[in-house]
């Protein structure tokens, strides 16, 4: 909820630069293996009871059980169409919206004070209310998801454009580019970092709503995997739900960073190239 | 200065003005630029100098006055204004079709081999030329420069107007040159104008031999007497 609640300190945090010299990856990897290895002798040792909390190997060896008869793979899928369609609706509004505010003088009247009175409510909050809307079917779960991700990629949009040093697009202009040419040339890539982060956030509220919207009245997916484990007390399966849930802002956040290191190379410099 | 035929010149403009609310910064400024010519703008800190350059670069939509400025003209600002996310030569090509007249901007300022560098990665001295090569590329006949050195190191400086005296020999273009540098004006400048109190209140032709140097005859003179245009009187 955070993420959602705080979009200032969110376009804010954008300033700080990255790490001068990133320490080597295997000394990062340490201590969670660390934990995981404590964690399981735990388990072994009758410390931790099974029934509460599964060995990791287990949980793993459930898993392995789950995807090699496909039960795994149908609810991911599910889940995974359910946050990219919200992903998609939400993200195309929030790109569209925020660049009309931020671009034009008009957009930011008409759009951007109602927009910040809808920041202030909670989204998750908002399930009983979209219940009554739009029922508690698929399109639940997809509304969710796409407000979840419309704000901060909004305010990250918005943020973005308004940012660009005034000057360059000055100087643009001299060189003779016309409005739409200088939204290419100055504008989208100087709002490029900001939509990164924008995206970033927008995506880790993506799972948020998922994880929330799956909870309540679902046949699919991987939330329905952990409830109806959980009625029948298989801990495994919903420790696993929860590792799945964890792999998938993992790698997400992993891909986009990519992305954006690539996008980004400029920032860098000669460490890029 | 003799009147001219208005189709002698590059730049010319009549009575403009410009306020910001109740201050009046420019208060009916007359301004001729002749083909080649390179004419100083002097005056002290706040008279409007730079308020004039981006009214006759089209910046400034609220001037009034009449003025006509060739569409083929170019702007160095004190920043050098480099997008940092293109590399320099894609800075230098900022709407300029022709790639082959970018990479000969870049080798006459003598950064050919940074093309592929990012911004980022230049001194501010080299940062200042690509932004040069950029203005270079679009083939101007005339230069607009508002403190293009003024941000540079005192050496950085001296080698930069030593470019630009060799850049202008050879492409012939005008160029009106913002500096508060009397000195610099003395280098560089055919005609040495003083904006005070919003109005253009003295036209000083240079009539020194090139290549110029501040020990030079003549140099010396010119200098008193545009330091007390400007207000700054030498015992
Ligand atoms: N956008 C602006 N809004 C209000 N005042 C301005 C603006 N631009 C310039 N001025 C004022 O106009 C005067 C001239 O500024 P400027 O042309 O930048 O001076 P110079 O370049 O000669 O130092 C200054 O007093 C400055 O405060
Ligand atoms: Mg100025």
């Amino acid at each position: 909820m955070t993420i959602v609640a705080a979009p200032d300190t969110s376009v804010a945090s954008r300033a700080t630069p990255p790490p001068a010299k990133r320490r080597l990856r295997w000394q990062r990897a340490l201590s969670p293996v660390l934990i995981l290895v404590v964690w399981e002798v735990a388990s072994r040792a009758g410390l931790i009871a099974e029934d509460k909390l599964p060995a990791p190997s287990t949980v793993l060896r459930t898993g392995w059980r789950l995807a090699r008869d496909g039960t795994l793979g149908d609810h991911l899928l599910d889940s995974l169409t359910r946050a990219a369609i919200g992903l998609l609706i939400g993200g195309v509004l929030a790109l569209v919206l925020g660049s009309v505010a931020g671009l034009l003088r008009a957009g930011d009247d008409a759009i951007d004070p109602p927009v910040q009175m809808a920041r202030m409510l909670p989204h998750l909050a908002l399930v009983p209310l979209l219940i009554i809307w739009v029922g508690i079917g698929e399109s639940m779960k997809i509304t969710l998801v796409a407000l979840g991700v419309f704000f901060p990629l909004y305010f990250n949009t918005y943020a973005g454009i308004r940012d660009i040093d005034e000057r360059l697009v000055e100087a643009a202009r001299t060189c003779g580019l016309g409005t739409w040419q200088r939204i290419r040339h100055v504008i989208l890539p100087g709002a490029l970092p900001s939509l990164f982060l924008g995206l970033r956030l927008a995506i880790g509220a993506a799972w948020l709503s998922l994880v929330v919207g799956e909870q309540t009245n679902t046949q699919n997916g991987i939330g329905f995997l952990m409830m109806e484990a959980r009625e029948f007390s298989q801990t495994d399966v919903v420790v696993l739900g929860l590792f799945v849930y964890a792999g998938l802002g993992l790698l997400s956040d992993l891909l986009l960073r990519i992305l954006e290191r690539r996008a980004l190379a400029w920032r860098r410099g000669l460490q890029a190239t | 200065m003799a009147p001219r035929p208005a189709g002698d010149l590059v730049v010319r403009a009549r009575n403009v003005r410009r306020a910001f609310g109740p201050t009046t910064v420019l208060d009916g400024v007359d301004l001729d630029v002749a083909p080649g010519e390179v004419v100083a703008l002097l005056g002290g800190s706040g008279s409007g100098k730079s308020t004039l350059l981006r009214i006759l670069a089209g910046l400034d939509p609220a001037a009034s006055g009449d003025f006509t400025v060739p569409s083929r003209n170019a702007v160095v600002f004190q920043e050098h204004r480099l997008l940092p996310w293109k590399r320099v030569l894609d800075n230098v090509g900022l709407g300029v079709s022709d790639r082959s007249r970018c990479t000969d901007a870049l080798a006459e300022v003598g950064l050919a081999d940074r093309a592929r560098a990012w911004p980022i990665e230049l001194s501010g001295g080299q940062a200042q030329r690509v932004a040069f090569a950029r203005a270079l590329a679009r083939q101007p006949s005339v230069l607009l420069l508002d403190e293009p050195f003024g941000a540079l190191d005192a050496l950085t400086r001296l080698r930069m107007q030593e470019l630009f005296g060799r850049l202008r020999a050879r492409h012939g273009f005008a160029a009106l040159l913002v500096t508060h540098d009397v000195d610099e004006a003395l280098l560089l400048a055919d005609r040495a104008l003083v904006l005070d109190r919003g109005v253009i209140a003295a036209d000083l032709p240079v009539e020194l031999a090139h290549p110029r140097a501040p020990d030079a005859p003549g140099f010396g003179n010119l200098r008193r007497r545009l330091l007390e245009l400007l207000g700054v009187p030498v015992p």
